[in-house]
């Protein structure tokens, strides 16, 4: 029998905000502005060692989402690591179309939050791995409050009720942004992070804010993180992959190199 | 031609994609019978064990007539859990029972009472295992390389492992008896160190 010891890595993913099948960026999840093609910016974050990559539509009109699948396609062609995928995923239906357009993953934001039996039907479908429950959450005195409508609207959720909530209902992983955090590149809000990851048994991957690798170090020690997700430092090379992988492994981070 | 059975189980459109990228000719048999014309087959699968039900008498006959005659056979993810006796996620569907023991569910605590998130959901290494089952491992599968992992059930370490990955406790992350290999990982997700697995099959089933 062997005495060997294998090494569970850290998690670093890049968020491919889409719009009309271009990658867009804002900030505090407005003023949004042109940031590439798609499956170009896959193929590089690929190329520098991400981890995994989220797609998430972030479009309001119907052409638009019809392009989707198109774009979730290109993303997955030359691309062999795991697809998350979400945005305006309302129905069984949309889930199963962007997967077989390559996704492994679906992400439910507003969707779950008015009918959380959708995670349930998603996860009874294609199993609770393909179900990324995606929370919005700002602080509002010492809670956190959840909102939807890409963080317009408050949805009557305290962030860790309802991780606990999804969770219970078949969701294999919550994805938790910051509104406050943001676009702000000012690091993670760890204290919302390890809230909710202390709540749930389920992977927890911090987002908004990254502004430094450092960021990073904090998200997955303070806050508590399985995972980090990040957009705009990647798309400006504020930093490399790379360097945030460096970054993690001299902290005593375990990074897939 | 590798024969890539359908399911229903998922992550059929990834496979069938990582396979034509390295080269593979892969056909997708409508029934069981379809299996004689394969020079090897590939069982995809990722989420509920319990989806394993759709590989019905019919299929289970067919699979095993293939494995006996000596056909190269990759189980992948669920594929792969499906080869032993059963598994605790739906104990009323059985596997195919060529390889003993049944998969179980991961611990959510370390034997040192530290919690481990479930599912195991990420990039972890697969340790080989050197000179077990039919001495030769899975192909491809090199020591120490990270693959991805999303799974909340694993097989155990038995003389069938070939590779053992540690979450919470050892399971095995790669099987292999004769002709038949299995991984827990996604070679078609695991980019390039999984792409080598699923290339040294085809090429194996080749040769």
């Amino acid at each position: 029998m062997t005495s060997a010891t294998s090494t569970f890595a850290r998690r670093l993913i890049a968020c491919l905000d889409v719009r009309a099948g271009r990658v867009v960026k804002g900030v505090n999840f407005e003023g949004l502005r042109d940031a590439g093609d798609p499956a170009a910016l896959a193929a590089r974050y690929d190329a520098e060692g991400i981890d995994e990559l989220v797609v998430l539509d972030v479009t309001a009109t119907i052409e638009d989402r019809l392009a989707l699948a198109r774009t979730v396609s290109a993303v997955a062609a030359n691309v062999f690591i795991p697809l998350a995928v979400g945005g305006g995923i309302r129905t069984v239906d949309d889930a199963a179309r962007v997967i077989e357009a390559g996704a492994d993953k679906v992400g439910l934001n507003t969707a779950a939050l008015g009918d959380p039996a959708l995670i349930s039907r998603i996860a009874g479908r294609f199993g609770s791995q393909a179900v990324v429950v995606a929370i919005d959450a700002k602080r509002d005195g010492g809670r956190f409050t959840v909102c939807s409508h890409a963080g317009r609207t408050p949805a009557g959720w305290e962030a860790v009720a309802w991780a606990r909530e999804a969770e219970s209902r078949g969701a294999g992983e919550i994805l938790l942004t910051s509104i406050d955090a943001d676009g702000t590149q000012q690091g993670f809000d760890c204290l919302l992070t390890a809230a909710v990851s202390d709540a749930v048994g389920i992977p927890v991957i911090a987002s908004g804010g990254a502004g430094a690798p450092a960021h990073f170090v904090e998200v997955f020690t303070a806050g508590r993180a399985d995972a980090a997700l990040a957009a705009t430092i990647f798309h400006d090379d504020t930093c490399r992959v790379r360097a945030v992988k460096d970054t993690l492994r001299r902290h005593g981070l375990p990074v897939r190199l | 031609m590798i024969a890539l059975i359908d399911y229903g189980a998922g992550n059929l459109a990834s496979v069938r994609k990582a396979l034509r990228a390295i080269g593979a000719e892969v056909f997708e048999p409508a029934g069981a019978d379809g299996l004689g014309r394969a020079s090897a087959i590939v069982l995809p699968g990722v989420g509920h064990f319990g989806s394993t039900a759709a590989l019905d008498a019919v299929w289970r006959s067919a699979i095993r007539g293939r494995l006996e005659a000596g056909v190269p056979f990759l189980g992948i993810c669920l594929g792969m859990q499906w080869l032993f006796e059963g598994s605790d996620e739906a104990p009323g569907t059985p596997g195919l029972g060529c390889l003993p023991g049944r998969v179980v569910r991961l611990p959510d605590r370390t034997d040192a009472g530290d919690r481990v998130k479930v599912p195991h959901a990420g990039w972890n290494t697969a340790r080989a295992i050197p000179g077990t089952g039919s001495g030769r491992g899975v192909p491809g599968l090199e020591d120490g390389a990270y693959y991805y992992f999303t799974h909340a059930y694993a097989a155990p370490v038995t003389a069938a492992a070939a590779a053992v990955t540690v979450y919470g406790a050892p399971f095995a992350s790669a099987v292999r008896r004769a002709n038949i290999c299995g991984v827990q990982f996604h070679p078609e997700k695991s980019g390039a160190a999984g792409l080598a697995v699923l290339r040294a099959f085809v090429e194996g089933a080749r040769s």
